[in-house]
């Protein structure tokens, strides 16, 4: 991109908005101006601060579950849902095993992986069928396994009854609460609180953990094949890289890191979500990875921490702002024009070509 | 390689979907224990409601842009169509006619943005029309639940919001329920189904429906939609504009889904304003795939099959799973979860066809293209 603003002399705004997209500059110059008004219209602004600070760390690592798949070139995973119920069921079978406290998330996260590997071997190996058509097959595989485990829930023999619907003694609950269990287990490690100000350190630090070993990886061997397998499959096949083996793998860790980020997000949020609740999660992450820079095959870790910065900032500030200025709750119209005017910005970008 | 077993294959796999629907059908009617009269009724019922939208479906798959996941969009302007029909007092059928030319400029003007973007994205133009149906969701919410009374005058207290502005979560379509099904009653008496009501004015409206497409298809835009569709870069060389006529594609289908919309709404006799829309695309893609079309290739024998089978299903899957289960929810999941395995499954046949088929000459194209990827 540096190359071609070299060249094009134009003015520092038509620049910037090459470099960065009018959508992108939208959006950030909406998310200062919140900040900007947020004091003004009465809104406590370390409030909001730790607010979006807390949703950034619960929704990272989901975020960043859309890199490998990205890299490799099968696009934006909107078949996270089925990474999702890998932890989903890593976490109700913690609970049901009756682990408890920390170490139902480590036995959580454990449980999980069995899981996402056989689900993601799976899906990656049927998105190495349909090469070139994978968005709209992954998102519904999402929708179709998530409808397949509503079912599931009910069918499944789980016991504990802190899981389980109290009156029939089966089938279990749309909400879980996580109390006694892993709520905030990771927020509350090394917490910082200055009055109404708190950083949970202890997610941060598990979401740097998990970036800085994906940014590792894209710097091995196989994750600069796995980049090569993304920019120029024709290439990278003629450089002896197993092509199909690159991208199942992608799609592997893509869907290991959508499970423990789901667990990461259900520890933030101190509920379990199960059903319908999977459904459409892949929209936020995919908007907010875009959001940050990234495109329909290109995204680097910067990408997600200022996307999901950015995206979280204008969903937990637009409530508050706009209900302090004007008592009208229009956030969520913005949330969805915003998010999913993102996917569509990045959808009709020529830059990528087709396989 | 394996040429010779290669048509017999396609064969079974293009119709597997349909045979797979008919065994579900069949194991799960008799476990429903619903009767052969009600049953009868409701597919005829459901047929009339449901086969317009599914109609508008074709016109865009026959342009080689797949299924048009923006078909919601025509929901939509259908949907506000009837809204200000209905504040206005007109009803019956005079006041669908009104919704219907009222839908029309909405339609035409979201067809066009829609088919623009989806030039854009050409390639994709199914995640892209169905990401399409979500950002509209949101326009039309903002229109509905903000202008609607504020900027654009509502009238009646019955529709409105009582804080003045918005529409209400549902809105009655009393005085219009089933004036179109109903305006010529008319019923038939069979020997094992019993009496069963036909709404015959829909299902003449129906029929004049298909003859249009028929007609449409040999009209000289028709083929330069086929043509688009089988090869853009042909149909280009010899002379179509690519980029109107995949536009136009988009605009009719929209404009006929906002038809078949308040078709289907008149039928149901009320609006759930925020969500009505919202499943409409995928329940009528998943009848239309059911039927046996494919992304590629669809006809209006797929349509009426389709509206048969996925809607058999519909009906008698929860029963059937409560009967099994002891618990309703199963089948209610049980039929979304085919909904979307069934457009899951047609998806990848698609795409999986796709790939063979170019993979013959692509292979020739490879070495030629090498390094542009």
């Amino acid at each position: 991109m540096n190359e071609k603003t070299v060249k094009k002399e134009k003015s520092w705004f038509g620049r910037l908005v090459e470099n960065f997209g009018l959508p992108r500059l939208i959006i950030t110059l909406f998310l200062v101006l919140l900040l900007i008004l947020a004091p003004i219209v009465g809104a406590d602004l370390p409030t909001q601060i730790t607010n979006i600070i807390a949703r950034f760390s619960w929704n990272g690592v989901l975020v960043l579950a859309m890199v490998p798949m990205v890299h490799s070139g099968c696009g934006l995973n909107f078949g996270l849902p089925l990474g999702i119920i890998s932890g989903l069921l890593g976490a109700t079978l913690s609970i049901e095993f009756g682990f408890t406290g920390a170490l139902s998330f480590v036995m959580a996260i454990l449980i999980a992986t069995p899981f996402a590997l056989v689900f993601g071997s799976g899906y990656g190996w049927l998105l190495n069928k349909i090469k070139g058509g994978e968005m709209m097959i992954a998102t519904y595989v999402g929708f179709s396994s998530v409808s397949l485990m509503c079912m599931m829930w009910l069918i499944l023999p789980y016991k504990s009854p802190n899981m389980v619907w109290g009156m029939a003694g089966k089938g279990l609950r749309t909400t879980i609460s996580l109390e006694g269990y892993y709520d905030k287990v990771l927020a509350n490690f090394l917490k910082i609180k200055i009055g109404n100000f708190e950083i949970p350190t202890g997610t941060i630090l598990f979401f740097a953990l998990l970036a800085l070993a994906m940014w590792a990886f894209l710097h091995t061997k196989t994750g600069t094949a796995m980049t090569a397998v993304g920019s120029n499959p024709t290439f990278a096949r003629a450089a002896g890289i197993n092509v199909d083996r690159i991208r199942l793998l992608s799609v592997v860790m893509s869907t290991w890191l959508a499970a423990v980020g789901i667990l990461v997000y259900e520890q933030g949020f101190g509920f379990v979500q199960l059903y319908m609740a999977p459904f459409y999660m892949a929209l936020p992450a995919v908007s907010a990875i875009l959001i940050g820079g990234a495109s329909v095959n290109k995204a680097s870790i910067v990408n997600v921490v200022v996307g999901t910065i950015l995206f979280q900032g204008i969903v937990t500030m637009t409530p508050t702002v706009m209900n302090n200025m004007i008592h009208m709750d229009m956030s969520e119209i913005i949330r969805i024009i915003a998010s999913n005017g993102m996917i569509l910005y990045a959808l009709t970008r020529k830059t990528e070509g087709s396989k | 390689m394996k040429k010779k077993k290669f048509d017999f294959r396609a064969a079974l796999r293009r119709s597997s979907v349909p045979l797979m629907f008919i065994i579900i059908c069949a194991i799960c009617i008799p476990l429903s224990g619903l009767s052969a009269n009600m049953l009868a009724n409701e597919i005829v019922t459901r047929m009339g409601r449901n086969a317009f939208l599914i109609l508008s479906l074709l016109i865009p798959i026959m342009a080689g842009m797949g299924l048009n996941f923006g078909m919601t969009l025509g929901a939509m302007a259908g949907q506000i169509g009837l809204i200000l029909a209905s504040d206005w007092q007109i009803v019956g059928v005079p006041g669908m006619v009104l919704a219907m030319i009222l839908s029309i400029p909405i339609s035409v003007l979201l067809g066009l943005f829609c088919g623009k973007i989806l030039n854009m994205a050409k390639g994709r133009e199914m995640i892209t029309s169905y990401i399409m149906s979500f950002f509209i969701n949101g326009v039309y919410q903002l229109v509905v639940l903000y202008m609607m009374g504020s900027v654009i005058p509502i009238k009646h207290t019955s529709i409105k919001l009582p804080r003045g502005y918005g529409i209400r979560n549902t809105v009655s379509l009393l005085n219009m329920r089933q004036k179109l099904d109903n305006l010529i009653p008319f019923s038939v008496k069979l020997p094992f189904f019993g009496e069963i009501r036909i709404p015959l004015m829909t299902f003449i409206i129906i029929a004049l429906m298909c003859l249009v497409i028929v007609w449409f298809r040999r009209t000289k835009l028709g083929q330069d939609m086929r043509a688009v569709g089988q090869d853009m870069e042909v149909a280009r060389d010899a002379g179509i504009n690519v980029e109107r006529t995949r536009i136009v594609a988009i605009v009719i289908s929209t404009v006929l889904a906002g038809f078949g919309m308040i078709i289907y709404l008149q039928n149901m006799g009320n609006i759930a304003t925020y969500s009505s829309h919202s499943q409409i695309g995928m329940f009528c893609i998943a009848a239309l795939l059911v039927g046996g079309a494919s992304v590629d290739k669809a006809s209006i024998g797929n349509v009426f099959l389709g509206v048969i089978l996925f809607h058999l299903m519909f009906i008698v899957a929860p029963r059937a799973g409560a009967a099994i289960t002891g618990d309703s929810m199963i089948g209610e999941y049980f039929r979304v979860f085919v909904s979307y395995a069934v457009i899951t499954v047609a998806l990848v046949m698609y795409e999986t066809n796709k790939r063979r088929a170019k993979s013959a000459e692509g292979k020739k194209l490879a070495e030629a293209q090498k390094g542009e990827g």
